[in-house]
């Protein structure tokens, strides 16, 4: 078993790349027992730094000092002999191995044939009882849901005999109950003396979490300080270098002709299941709808659906008095569908595509970006460019790819692309996870500016803040069914977690 | 921008002949086992092709099926199926074209030839398609199916020119040779350059790369086809039918093929033969990959892989080495210049070696 660690400095650390400097001089330390935050927007070098500390980059200046004494750290298995544990923000799991075998893996042996799968059952099971996490050690990964998922990355690092955890946004792919297990599972550890580091840009979890924060910016730490002095906006503030103030509705619409109806609609899932049960939901001209649920009730069966992207059993989808059921996709673009879809970087672009090719995307195909299936160069050069400018889109050129573009900017080609259609109506499927709060901002305020052009806005989000600041009404979705309908101004948000969680005020109806 | 362009240019030049020049060195450990001069072996090899009309001619001769294959390849990668089906494509093609001149010797050259084309596009096509077919209906995988259907396209092929349409002639004199009677002068392509093989085929190759360009880039079913390769997903997102998209992709790669069988049959044999193909259903893999799966960089690559061609050739007669040597160099500098794609497609280790070279950065002022 390595060391206790008491101490762990890292002082004056830069890690340049071709072309950037991710991390500039930067000196952190933690102490044991203590949860320290790692705050900053994307790229503002938060992983590069933690990748530095775990033994997988080298950096060109800057030491790492374990318990006063200096340790060199060149490669993972050096870091896990010195009991620094990383856990990443994509897991690395086999899926068609077992929770067991996964872990395993990560164990050295004397034996170079046999894996000692009884001694390390015996290990899980005693890490599984000191820290209260169930985990079946032979279901197979594949089997298991994302957050039961990183219960196992946990629980492999634990068994490694880690005394500092480094999460890597842990939090980016669970739900809201994933995430209050996670975050009262980490106290635990740091009461046992474990010391924990937490990469996140998600501010409300950091308040929840951390014992002290430091935040990066650009490469650079700007602020170090506890946790507890502060309040959400002044970190948020640090983060971004400017002040941020997330827009809300001012007031309420009262709008009520329809632009979109979802009537008693049943469509089958991936996996066979009816996904979507007797869903129901109007959206008004100029108002934004949130659909609040746990995902995996439906959510992207239901945005799928209106888009014409799967085809529904029965029921009835009219977008502006027209029926749209189970048309073919381009024809319900073409009457005015906008759609943000969940998977931004696989679906709502194509990253090997030119930032000019995504912009066109729903409308190459018709004049005047074409014209006798001959695409017009010159006009599609000057609508794009022109969108790069409008929406603020920051990539060298507009034939820069997107893959090469962050997470925000990716998102503002979508925005750029679905608003400047006009549309009647806009589907918005989680359309700030994963994205920095200054990005996130943005894109608020674009479905604001479309709502009050008369827009219909479905937005669909598992984060409550962001319902309860944009939305005028919100519906929950449980079960393919909507559950409820709330109006904004007497929504509480425990009542929507409770409604998510599927319980109902009996006395309510809907 | 022209500046970025330029460099990357100069990038790409460089990445591969290095990858060249380390094939080479690999190679000529070969040669010195087979005791032979490496020096004088490779000097005969990249000179003589360029030194005279004759080897200049022959490189062109094999760029034109080359640069057909290539764009049928480059088309199909795009719309991300890996066509390894190029062979028998190139047969099915070469016998649809064979016969439709067989059967018409005395139409005018204008319209028979054309007709000839067609011909073999559509039997290429059909190959090509089967497996297109397969894979978006069917889910099987299109790099087993294709190379299957090379081993029953060959057969189909050695059964027609064998048996129904054998040349007369090797049936009267008994020799038997399995080949088609010679095709009338009608069916024959035009040779552009005097006691030379080399025909109007190269021509007729770099317009259809031209207009393969045009087609991917510029119209919209060509950003459909792109779009439906490079990410199915956004292609369903915006109303595509990915799966017609894959077939057709399919039927135009097989259909460039089997013009590069026609290209072959009318061009150079003037019939039919056992040898058809030449390989150059594999070496056009090599040729797309080589030219960036882009037409315009398709163009000088199957030019270079003429040179390589035609260069061994003429190097086994001058230094005399067993020809498995030649294919063993061939095919290491064909290894070769696969592995290097790492060097365009690893973004950061570009970035790392183009800094090496000052082609970045601090490069830019000096403005070389």
């Amino acid at each position: 078993m390595p060391e206790i660690i008491k101490k762990l400095e890292m002082r004056k650390i830069t890690k340049k790349f071709p072309g950037v400097l991710a991390c500039n001089n930067i000196d952190i330390h933690i102490n044991s027992g203590e949860i320290v935050a790692l705050l900053g927007e994307n790229g503002a070098g938060k992983t590069t730094l933690m990748n530095v500390l775990f033994g997988l980059y080298q950096p060109e200046h800057g030491e790492i000092f374990l318990n006063e004494k200096k340790v060199v750290i060149n490669s993972p298995r050096k870091a896990f002999a010195y009991g620094i544990g990383m856990v990443h923000q994509h897991f690395m799991l086999v899926p068609n191995l077992t929770v067991l075998e996964n872990i395993a893996l990560g164990f050295t042996s004397n034996k170079i044939f046999k894996l000692e799968l009884n001694k390390v059952r015996t290990k899980i099971d005693e890490v599984s009882k000191e820290y209260g996490l169930s985990v079946n050690p032979d279901a197979y990964i594949w089997q298991l849901s994302v957050g039961e998922q990183q219960r196992v990355e946990l629980i492999k690092v634990l068994c490694l005999g880690a005394n500092l955890l480094i999460l890597d946004e842990p939090t980016a792919a669970l739900t809201p109950q994933e995430t209050d297990e996670l975050i009262g599972l980490l106290k635990i550890m740091a009461k046992k003396d474990r010391s924990i580091i937490f990469i996140s840009h998600k501010l409300n979890e950091v308040k929840a979490v951390s014992d002290r924060v430091c935040v990066l910016r650009n490469g650079s730490l700007v602020y170090e300080g506890t946790t507890p002095e502060h309040s959400v906006s002044t970190l948020a503030e640090k983060m971004a270098g400017r002040e941020i103030s997330m827009p809300t509705l001012k007031e309420k619409s009262h709008a009520t002709s329809p632009i979109l109806e979802i009537k008693n609609v049943f469509a089958k899932g991936s996996m066979g299941t009816m996904a979507l049960d007797g869903f129901t939901l109007t959206v008004n001209r100029g108002e934004i709808v949130g659909i609040a649920g746990v995902s995996g009730n439906g959510q992207k069966e239901l945005a799928d659906v209106i888009n014409g992207i799967n085809h529904i059993e029965s029921g009835q989808i009219l977008l502006n008095d027209e029926d749209i059921t189970n048309k073919a996709p381009q024809k319900i673009i073409n009457k005015g569908m906008g759609y943000i879809p969940e998977d931004r970087m696989h679906e709502g672009t194509i990253p090997s595509f030119s930032v000019k090719e995504n912009i066109i995307m729903k409308d190459y195909n018709h004049p005047p970006l074409s014209k006798n299936t001959f695409l017009q160069n010159k006009i599609i050069e000057n609508y794009s460019s022109e969108l790069i400018n409008n929406f603020d889109i920051k990539c060298p050129d507009n034939k820069t790819s997107c893959a090469s573009l962050s997470g925000g900017n990716v998102q503002k080609v979508i925005l750029a692309r679905e608003l400047s259609r006009k549309p009647k109506m806009l589907i918005a499927s989680y359309p700030i996870r994963g994205l920095d709060i200054g990005a996130a901002e943005y894109v608020h305020e674009q479905l604001l500016e479309a709502r009050s052009e008369n827009i219909g806005v479905l937005l669909i989000s598992e984060e409550l803040d962001e319902l309860l600041d944009i939305c005028d009404r919100i519906a929950v979705i449980y079960e393919g069914k909507t559950l409820d309908i709330l109006d904004r101004d007497i929504d509480t948000k425990s009542k929507l977690g409770l409604l998510m969680a599927g319980i109902k005020d009996e006395k309510k109806v809907i | 921008m022209k500046k970025k362009l330029y460099n990357e240019t100069i990038y790409r030049l460089l990445i591969i002949v290095v990858a060249v020049l380390s094939a080479l060195i690999v190679g000529a450990i070969l040669l010195l086992i087979a005791k032979a001069n490496p020096l004088k072996a490779y000097y005969v090899m990249f000179t003589e092709p360029l030194s005279g009309k004759f080897g200049l001619t022959e490189i062109l001769v094999r760029a034109a099926p080359l640069m057909l294959v290539g764009l049928g390849i480059a088309i199909a990668f795009r719309s991300g199926i890996i066509n390894i089906g190029g062979e028998g494509q190139i047969m099915i093609g070469a016998i649809f074209g064979t016969f439709i001149a067989l059967t018409f010797p005395n139409l005018p050259t204008y319209i028979l030839l054309p007709f000839v084309f067609i011909a073999s596009f559509i039997g290429g096509a059909i190959w090509g398609g089967i497996a297109g077919w397969m894979k978006a209906y069917l889910s099987v995988n299109e790099i087993l199916s294709t190379i299957m259907l090379n081993y029953i396209a060959f057969q189909v092929y050695m059964f027609l020119i064998r048996g129904p349409l054998i040349d007369p002639q090797e049936v009267s004199y008994g020799t038997g040779v399995p080949q088609t009677a010679l095709l009338s002068k009608n069916a024959w392509l035009v040779r552009i350059i005097p006691a030379s093989r080399l025909h109007a085929g190269i021509i007729v190759a770099v317009i259809l790369a031209i207009l393969v360009y045009i087609f991917l880039w510029k119209t919209t079913i060509g950003y459909r086809l792109r779009a439906a390769g490079a990410e199915a997903k956004a292609a369903k997102y915006i109303g595509v039918n990915v799966k017609n998209y894959l077939v057709l992709a399919m039927l135009l790669s097989g259909g460039f093929a089997g013009m590069a069988g026609a290209i072959e049959v009318c061009g150079v044999h003037h019939r039919a033969l056992e040898s058809i193909s030449a390989g150059y259903g594999f070496s056009g893999i090599v040729v797309a990959l080589f030219g960036g799966l882009h037409p315009l960089g398709i163009i000088p690559a199957s030019a270079v892989f003429g040179l390589l061609i035609v260069g061994a050739d003429m190097m086994q007669r001058s230094v005399t080495v067993p020809a498995s040597i030649i294919l063993a160099i061939q095919g290491l500098i064909i290894l070769a210049i696969v592995s290097s794609q790492i060097f365009f497609s690893n973004i950061a280790l570009k970035e790392k070696i183009m800094i090496k070279l000052k082609l970045m950065k601090s490069g830019d002022k000096d403005g070389s």
